[in-house]
């Protein structure tokens, strides 16, 4: 065999695949996207929540994309528990300024960061969540402080629409 | 191995063998050359055999009247248990053979450990295994997920979420899995197509299993490599037959115990409350198969790590036959490897202990310790014990112990000197 035929056959074999794996990938790719949510799982993007019945020291848990939020009203006691942590003793340094924009109203996903559970309230050694499956204590301001979660509480986006009502998502 | 020159008596079978030799393997099967010295730990493929078609046959017919979906589901399982006929009696032998299942593989595991069936030639049989076990993993926490119960929402929530620890894309993958934020009804609709798919592989890799088997044949109690066919064999039809469905029997009676005399005792009651996104219950735990990992995953105090350990504690079984450094198969003839599997298998049950209990104190202390162990076990005494250790002098044939009355050679030797 000449060294132009092997060449030639060379460039067929490797176009040949390279057509073969872009048109595989092309008819895989469905098949995987199918799974990620569709349509009308995205469109539950937002929902409206009223607040004006919950007192100081006590959380609301509402349902949002199929997850517990959790609207915390927190008392003064809470608060300064949560402005007066130093930084250096956090696990995921987030200061409680950033997470509760209004210092008394505390929103988060009500989901472990850990593996999903849901934390209890006022639990643990810090006062705020602990999560009952592995054993994460969360701070009144919704930080990890103990256990094997990675991550603070997730804030979501929200606002308050009027002053009983806030918007999640 | 005798198929080569095996021809069917009638000329029907003639002709029919000589287009597919469907008789021919049959006749493999029958004449299988079987070491004769097998015990009844050697039993225990037969009953998984078992147990697979029961699962198979059971789930097929749950099937006809199972909801796949999340306001139904839960109904739908009530439905079976009190309305379709016999639906109590097949939900039941459904879900505790799963359990049986388990119990009959972990024996069917801990006799290739002691045995040393894993090791060459017999290293493809042993990963095919170890894949079978992964998939009916999958399958038996998929299972557990449809009756969609407080414990089925948030075993699949926390297992989901195992997912989440890999760095950048967790959160892709997690969100994928599910089908959407959150553990739903597109998570129920996927896990029941994969739950009714993966006992197909299972059945498939048993096939497999059993034709990789049949290359070298059997181990045997005292790990030698034997003739075959030789003095040292029994055909496995009748005789390998009948001591598996005597064996079988045996292993259906603690089964119907468990489906008529104590149905729910191997599940957990909150699974007889239906799912709830909002609640967690106060202590969640896996079936009592998954237990041992389950204490893994809870001994690291690292998300990531915890997820990276328990998944290397199953995959370390893989790699075993190679971990493993003795020429030595049996531990009849390895008697620091004998004491060391026995603390290995109480290792493995105090795991499943404290998997069960709250991830405290000192439960947590003991977890840790036996986790170190079980890692400390497989990478450092292992692969140590191989050249440490003074094995015992092991036998020509299987018929040689077994005339002097002892497996172990020198006392056999001892003994037919004497009557000599």
């Amino acid at each position: 065999m000449s060294e132009k035929k092997t060449k030639r056959r060379d460039f067929l074999f490797t176009a040949t695949t390279a057509v073969g794996a872009v048109g595989a990938a092309a008819v895989v790719w469905p098949m995987i996207d199918q799974m990620n949510p569709d349509a009308s799982v995205k469109a539950l993007a937002s929902t409206e929540v009223d607040v004006s019945a919950l007192t100081p020291g006590n959380t609301l848990t509402v349902l949002w994309r199929g997850k517990p939020v959790f609207i915390r009203r927190r008392t003064k006691e809470e608060i300064d528990e949560a402005r007066k942590v130093k930084m250096e003793d956090l696990i995921h340094p987030e200061k409680d300024e950033d997470r509760a924009k209004d210092p008394e109203w505390l929103v988060m996903l009500g989901v472990c960061t850990h593996l999903g559970c849901v934390p209890l309230n006022d639990k643990g050694d810090y006062n705020g969540w602990f999560c009952p499956c592995h054993g994460s204590h969360y701070d009144t301001s919704g930080r990890i402080r103990k256990g094997p979660a990675p991550w603070n509480m997730e804030v979501p986006k929200y606002e308050f629409v009027d002053a009983n009502t806030i918007k999640i998502g | 191995m005798s198929d080569h020159d095996y021809r069917p008596k009638s000329k029907v079978g003639q002709w029919f063998n000589d287009r597919l030799p469907l008789l021919t393997l049959a006749n493999h099967l029958t004449d299988y050359p079987t070491p004769k010295n097998l015990n009844y730990w050697w039993t225990f493929g037969g009953i998984l055999t078992f147990c697979l078609i029961t699962q198979i046959v059971t789930g097929l017919t749950l099937a006809m009247h199972y909801i796949a979906h999340a306001d139904m589901a839960f109904e739908s399982v009530e439905h079976i248990m009190r309305d379709v006929n016999y639906g109590w009696l097949i939900r039941y032998i459904h879900a505790n053979g799963a359990s049986m299942f388990f119990l009959a593989v972990y024996i069917h595991i801990f006799r290739s450990l002691f045995y040393g069936s894993y090791k060459s030639p017999r290293e493809i049989i042993w990963i095919l295994g170890i894949i079978i076990y992964l998939l009916m993993m999958a399958a038996a926490f998929m299972g557990y997920v449809l009756p969609w119960g407080q414990m089925s929402f948030w075993g699949a929530t926390v297992i989901t979420n195992l997912f989440s620890a890999i760095p950048l894309v967790g959160e892709g993958i997690v969100t994928w899995l599910w089908g959407g934020y959150s553990v739903d009804n597109p998570t129920l609709t996927r896990f029941f197509t994969l739950h009714y798919l993966i006992p197909f592989l299972i059945l498939g890799l048993v096939v497999l299993h059993i034709w990789a088997l049949h290359v070298p044949g059997n181990n045997n109690p005292v790990g030698i490599d034997i003739k075959k066919p030789s003095k040292d064999t029994v055909p496995f039809h009748p005789y390998i037959v009948i001591k598996d469905g005597f064996a079988l029997l045996m292993f259906m009676i603690v089964f119907a115990f468990f489906v008529f005399y104590a149905p729910n005792i191997l599940g957990h009651a909150d699974n007889y409350i239906e799912a709830n996104p909002m609640v967690t219950p106060a202590h969640i735990v896996p079936e009592w198969y998954l237990l041992p990992f389950y204490a893994i995953l809870r001994s690291v105090p690292d998300k990531l790590l915890g997820v990276v350990a328990m998944l290397s504690a199953i995959l370390i079984l893989a790699v075993l036959p190679w971990l493993d450094t003795s020429k030595i198969r049996s531990a009849v003839f390895r008697p620091l490897y004998k004491q060391f599997y026995w603390i290995l298998v109480a290792d493995v049950l105090i795991l499943g202990y404290v998997g069960a209990m709250p991830a405290e104190g000192l439960y947590l202390l003991i977890a840790r310790v036996a986790t170190a162990y079980y890692f400390l076990h497989f990478l450092v005494i292992l692969p140590v014990l191989g050249f440490k250790e003074k094995t015992l002098p092991i036998p020509l044939s299987i018929t040689e112990p077994v005339l002097g009355g002892s497996p172990n050679l020198a006392t056999a030797r001892n003994k037919e000197s004497k009557i000599e």
